[in-house]
């Protein structure tokens, strides 16, 4: 039952989104993140959203399974819209009962700030879909490789995220073992109040620590032996290559923020 | 001969801590292991034997004498890297050993850190997978590979470094007998193939059967360093210590007990079928 947990939701596929450089990619949402954030207007979250539909387009991502993981934030994109459309207090008032307003310019904002965090959630979905957590983690210890200089241990975050994720199938499969052991004597997962649950899980905890310690102990041990000192002098099996995919998609990237950029500044 | 590893007077024990007494593990061992030979060591969980290996490539220092690989002492700190190079170890729990999560990365992983050019560590990896036999898998997760697979995976990361000495540690002990026989085999091709030096760590008999030679271990001290047959023959030896021997001369010693007069060193089932075969003509 736990196997069924998937990390990272990623979708293996070949499109050129897919093959894109991982720095490309992040820099790309990070551009865009602040296009969104830059853009006060229809038409500016018009462009955004016609850039966010071509890169989902050519990413060969089904729209729908991309909306799909708005559906956990339904909570907060209600929440969102209730605070801005009553706690805007300019423009005409169009609804006006106990201490609450509506005004039109707190619909228009709700409505923009629906559609801001949409897209935002969207468009990072669509970085975690189309990139595999290994090769993310591999983007973005180089892109943070400057880091280093001012002792920041990229090398070894990466490393450690690599490794976080290399062992979760492992451990996932280790609980389930626990948990079918335990349950073999006796022990009950599945009744009583969300305390009394979590008191049964206490039992799976406490080897599965002990184990993933053990492992962590060996795993060094067999690191050593296969010559690890840390990120001094590595090399790479497929390093990471710009191609000229990335720099169109950054050019257009580049492009539909100055465009936003230019908008605002004429006031659209 | 090259001598691959040589153990002068070697001590280990575990220093003292507030909790434990200092554990002796060995004193004044002396071993010779050449190069290009298959040697099996045996001896029951906490015999020391683990702990030994661990010396031959520099994990762990012992506390009295030295201990050389191919010349190198395993003390000399400028020299770790070219040992580790040199002297593989594999482990038994092959999941505890895979860092990445395909299959060539994971094989790649020792030649990354070396710092080789792309192009060379591509060529490794390539050479190293098909020496195991797993090639096709290349592409694939680990996690989603059999126990046998993901140990012979954990050979391929070791071959990629083109050691001249690998040192397995119970590789098979938590395999299944259809992975332990892809393992086995896979080991023997190196030796035959490769010519690398093997020194392997069993609880299997079995396993010690085709060995060039046997080193039997007992609380830190070497009991028996002799060809398997030589070493198997001595049925009262290895009983009195807790270990079993291959079941052919099993079979052969019961008999003798009740009046045969059969070879306790025809190791190899043939070789006892033949022996019982004749003697029943």
């Amino acid at each position: 039952m736990l196997k069924d947990i998937t990390i990272g939701q990623y979708f293996p596929g070949d499109s050129p989104v897919h093959k894109m450089d991982p720095r490309s990619k992040i820099l790309a949402v990070v551009i865009y993140i602040v296009a969104l954030f830059v853009c006060k207007s229809f038409v500016g979250y018009l462009l955004i959203l016609l850039y966010l539909a071509a890169a989902v387009k050519i990413s060969t991502i089904s729209p729908r399974s991309l909306l799909k993981g708005l559906k956990p934030l339904v909570f907060i994109l209600a929440f969102t819209a209730i605070l801005n459309l009553f706690y805007t207090f300019e423009g005409n008032v169009l609804v006006h009962f106990w201490r609450l307003t509506i005004t039109d310019a707190g619909i228009v904002r709700a409505i923009l700030m629906v559609v801001r965090v949409m897209m935002l959630v969207v468009g990072t979905f669509l970085l975690t879909y189309t990139t595999s957590p290994i090769t993310l983690t591999d983007g973005l210890e180089r892109l943070l490789g400057g880091l280093k200089k001012i002792h920041v241990p990229v090398h070894e975050l990466a490393m450690m995220m690599s490794i976080a994720l290399r062992f979760i199938p492992t451990l996932i499969e280790e609980t389930d073992k626990i948990m079918s052991a335990q349950k073999a004597r006796g022990a009950d997962f599945e009744t009583g109040n969300i305390f009394q649950k979590a008191k049964a899980l206490l039992p799976i905890m406490v080897p599965l620590f002990v184990s993933a310690f053990r492992r962590a102990d060996e795993l060094a041990t067999a690191m050593e032996c296969r010559c690890y000192t840390g990120g001094v002098g590595r090399t790479k099996l497929s390093p990471l290559k710009w191609a000229k995919r990335d720099t169109i998609g950054m050019a257009v990237t580049v492009l539909m923020l100055a465009a936003v950029i230019v908008l605002k500044v004429f006031g659209f | 001969m090259n001598t691959a590893i040589e153990v002068k007077n070697a001590a280990f024990s575990y220093q003292e801590t507030e909790e434990h007494a200092a554990v002796r593990i060995f004193e004044d061992l002396n071993l010779e292991i050449e190069q290009g030979k298959f040697v099996v060591i045996l001896g029951h969980n906490g015999c020391g034997k683990s702990t030994l290996a661990k010396h031959f490539n520099a994990i762990l220092l012992p506390t009295g004498g030295e201990i050389y690989a191919y010349g190198m002492n395993t003390k000399s700190e400028e020299d770790t890297i070219n040992i580790r190079k040199s002297v593989g170890m594999v482990f038994q729990n092959p999941d505890n050993q895979i860092v990445a999560n395909v299959v060539e990365e994971d094989v790649a992983f020792a030649l990354e850190n070396l710092g080789l050019p792309t192009e060379e560590i591509r060529e490794r990896v390539d050479a190293a997978l098909n020496a195991v036999g797993m090639y096709e898998f290349r592409k694939h997760a680990p996690h989603l590979l059999s126990g046998g697979q993901k140990q012979r995976i954990a050979i391929a990361g070791v071959l990629a470094m083109r050691p001249k000495c690998v040192v397995l540690d119970e590789p098979t002990a938590m395999l299944d007998p259809v992975g332990r026989r892809e393992v086995v085999d896979t080991i023997h091709e190196l030796n035959e193939k490769f010519g690398v030096t093997v020194v392997l760590i069993t609880h299997h008999m079995r396993e010690a059967i085709t060995a060039d030679r046997v080193i039997v271990m007992n609380e830190g001290e070497i009991l028996a360093d002799d060809t398997p047959k030589k070493v198997f023959s001595q049925v009262e030896l290895l009983k009195g210590v807790g270990l079993t021997v291959p079941e052919t001369t099993e079979l052969m010693y019961e008999l003798n007990k009740s009046g045969w007069e059969l070879p306790l060193d025809a190791l190899s089932v043939e070789e006892c079928a033949q022996e019982i075969y004749s003697r029943l003509q």
